[in-house]
């Protein structure tokens, strides 16, 4: 859902960009009126500071009240625990069976380098992720709303292997 | 101190500027390579895939940081006594610093990408040992070194001239509105105070790498490690727009005929970006959990404040003072211009992954370098082949020939349909730094390497245009 938002909000804000230099650039050439446009420029920086600033506000307010960052006091009754170890090439990982709509925490770590633990959903678009750092433990909690076969792959570079590091969660409904 | 009539500082512009075209021209070959090898249209092994990788990143920032360079002794020089000793000390220490990180890549087989995240460059498994570790990370280092002695110099030069870095960043103006420094004079000196810090930085996560190559029992924390590495990482890359965009401070007015003035919120935004730039790195560790919250949440707030200031300042003056100005259209100012568009578009996209809940889905797919490579292809690059342009044209406006229009147009289209490409893969989970691709994932990469190779023959065009200037007269000399 997220990379949708991104991608067409981006998409916009870039196009309104591009048409105000096409705006400008047109109207490049007769000389107006120095005093005049230095005003003008004046105002619309203030236009396009507050304005972003007035956006960004709730947009930074809204998005930081669902953080993926799972705390230990938290505690979560029911929880299916699993075990994520990367290694040099390959994931090492505790249970690959995992129940529908039930939360999992993923410990994930790593026994050499960094690599980078992500979930694709059956339709290969990635549902959550966190890092494998050697020494480290990430906790991950998700649960999986859909049964399905899932894929592990690794989004930190690691070497020579790095793309054929991906493995299989199967999620079932009990 | 007449060193500079022994060795003009213009030469070592020059020499820069030269360097720069054709190492830039070089990486984008390298690039070209790799996106058509993840489209399946090329044969290379991942082993040479990622060594190219790992050479077009390194190679890439370090030409941005020697061209930005370039255009900040250039126009500082202007205002300040930069002694030109440094410029070429700053080269061979490049130089050596190149060859080292070439031979550990190339022939040593080293692969870890620039970034050099620890403990990679330590575990090879075999493409590479810790001799060929050890010089890309001493290479690193040398370059390093060199930016260093450049930026005491400027640090140096702009103290003797302006008494001190609050003077320089124009503190006193906000107070008195009066003798505001030169718009160049303020960025040169954040970047002088920023650069300098994360130079250090960066020097001593590499030396304490270094050392654990062949102490492996002196371990680092991982974690600590990523945090200083990144830190440099994202400083140093920033700097090079900062350095770059000194050449738009400086050379659109004279097409203008509008100067490029200093008000009290330009101080504002150049001061604040200072402390921000420092603190905004925690953005790209946002999915290391066991990172302290609190760096997490200050890595989403100040990804949207950092950018925002000095960018939004610099594209409003940009369009005002275009804007009906009767400015002289050649490629020079066509290419800062368009600069000025693809530094303020690639901000929007990376403000975006700055956003936890969406870099939860975006981080290490290929939305990464979609951001970067237009705020550093069609932004920075862009930048800098307007500066090498405008040198070689002798510092004046030229004519605008139907070919250079031509070739700017297939360079801007090609090089944001490029990046483009990257967004719209990323924005289908597809991961960075892959060098074999899923069967779902090819078409992105083979529609991309047609627009890459729009970017190649344009920028080839431009350069190879630009070299002569800069080489002819030095000739004749
Ligand atoms: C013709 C122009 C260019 C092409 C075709 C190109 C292509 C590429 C490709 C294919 C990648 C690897 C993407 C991946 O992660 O799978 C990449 C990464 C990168 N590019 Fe470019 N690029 C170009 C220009 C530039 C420029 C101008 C810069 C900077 C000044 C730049 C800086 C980088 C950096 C820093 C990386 C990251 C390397 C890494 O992930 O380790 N590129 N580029
Ligand atoms: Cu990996």
């Amino acid at each position: 859902m997220y990379q949708q938002v991104a991608w067409i909000v981006s998409i916009v804000l870039i196009a309104l960009l591009a048409i105000a230099f096409f705006y400008v650039v047109k109207h490049s050439g007769r000389e107006g009126n120095g005093a005049a446009v230095a005003a003008a420029t004046g105002r619309w920086r203030g236009r396009l500071l507050w304005g972003v600033t007035l956006l960004s506000i709730p947009v930074v307010a809204y998005t930081l009240t669902e953080l993926p960052y799972a705390r230990s006091a938290i505690a979560n009754l029911g929880t299916v625990e699993v075990q994520a170890k990367g290694y040099q090439w390959y994931w090492e990982i505790s249970q690959t069976k995992l129940p529908v709509g039930k939360p999992i925490e993923f410990q994930v770590t790593s026994a050499d380098v960094n690599h980078g633990f992500a979930i694709y959903g059956p339709d290969m678009k990635i549902v959550t992720q966190t890092q494998a750092m050697p020494g480290v433990v990430n906790v991950l909690r998700h649960t999986f709303e859909q049964p399905g076969t899932y894929k592990i792959l690794c989004l930190e570079y690691c070497g020579v292997a790095h793309h054929s590091m991906m493995t299989e969660l199967h999620v079932v409904a009990q | 101190m007449n060193m500079q009539n022994e060795m003009p500082a213009v030469g070592a512009v020059k020499v820069y500027a030269a360097i720069s075209g054709v190492v830039i021209l070089l990486m984008m070959l390298f690039g070209l390579v790799m996106r058509m090898t993840q489209g399946q249209i090329l044969p290379i092994e991942p082993n040479v895939f990622y060594q190219l990788m790992t050479a077009h990143g390194i190679g890439m920032v370090a030409i941005a940081g020697l061209g930005g360079s370039a255009v900040m002794w250039h126009f500082l020089g202007k205002y300040v006594n930069l002694r030109a000793g440094f410029a070429w000390a700053n080269l061979a220490f490049f130089l050596t610093g190149v060859v080292l990180v070439l031979g550990g890549i190339f022939l040593g087989g080293f692969a870890a990408a620039w970034t050099f995240l620890y403990p990679l460059p330590a575990n090879g498994m075999g493409m590479w040992g810790k001799h060929a570790a050890a010089a890309y990370m001493g290479g690193v280092l040398l370059v390093g070194v060199g930016m260093l002695l450049f930026y005491l110099e400027s640090a140096r030069a702009i103290i003797r001239k302006y008494g001190s870095f609050a003077k320089a960043l124009g503190w006193h103006f906000l107070k008195s509105g009066q003798d505001a420094p030169p718009a160049t004079v303020i960025a040169s000196t954040v970047v002088t105070i920023i650069n300098i810090i994360a130079i250090l930085i960066g020097a001593v996560i590499l030396t304490m790498m270094l050392i654990n190559l062949y102490v492996p029992e002196i371990a680092i924390h991982p974690l600590l490690a990523k945090n200083l590495i990144f830190l440099f990482g994202h400083v140093f890359i920033n700097s090079t727009i900062y350095m770059a965009v000194i050449a738009v401070y400086e050379i659109l007015p004279k097409y203008t005929g509008r100067p490029w003035n200093v008000y009290k919120p330009f101080v504002w935004a150049w001061s604040a970006t200072c402390l921000m730039v420092l603190t905004v790195y925690p953005h790209h560790l946002l999915m290391d959990y066991a990172q302290p919250l609190w760096m997490h949440i200050m890595g989403q707030i100040v990804s949207y404040t950092s950018s925002l200031p000095v960018l939004a300042l610099t594209l409003t003056a940009t369009l005002g003072s275009i804007y009906r100005s009767n400015i002289k259209w050649d490629l020079t100012s066509a290419l800062l211009v368009l600069s000025i568009f693809g530094w303020s578009a690639g901000v929007i996209p990376a403000v975006i992954d700055g956003t936890i809940a969406v870099n939860q889905v975006m981080h290490n797919t290929l939305w990464v370098p979609g951001h970067f490579h237009l705020y550093l292809l069609l932004g920075c690059v862009t930048m800098i082949l307007a500066f090498t342009n405008w040198i070689a044209n002798k510092e004046q406006a030229a004519g605008f020939s139907g070919l250079e229009k031509a070739m700017l147009w297939v360079f801007a289209i090609s090089a944001f349909a490029y990046a483009l490409m990257f967004l719209l893969s990323g924005q289908a989970s597809v991961p960075r730094r892959w060098a074999v691709h899923l069967p779902e994932w090819l078409a992105y990469s083979q529609v991309a390497s047609l627009f890459a190779a729009g970017v190649v023959i344009s920028a080839m065009a431009i350069i190879v245009r630009a070299m002569g200037g800069i080489i002819r007269p030095a000739r004749q000399a």
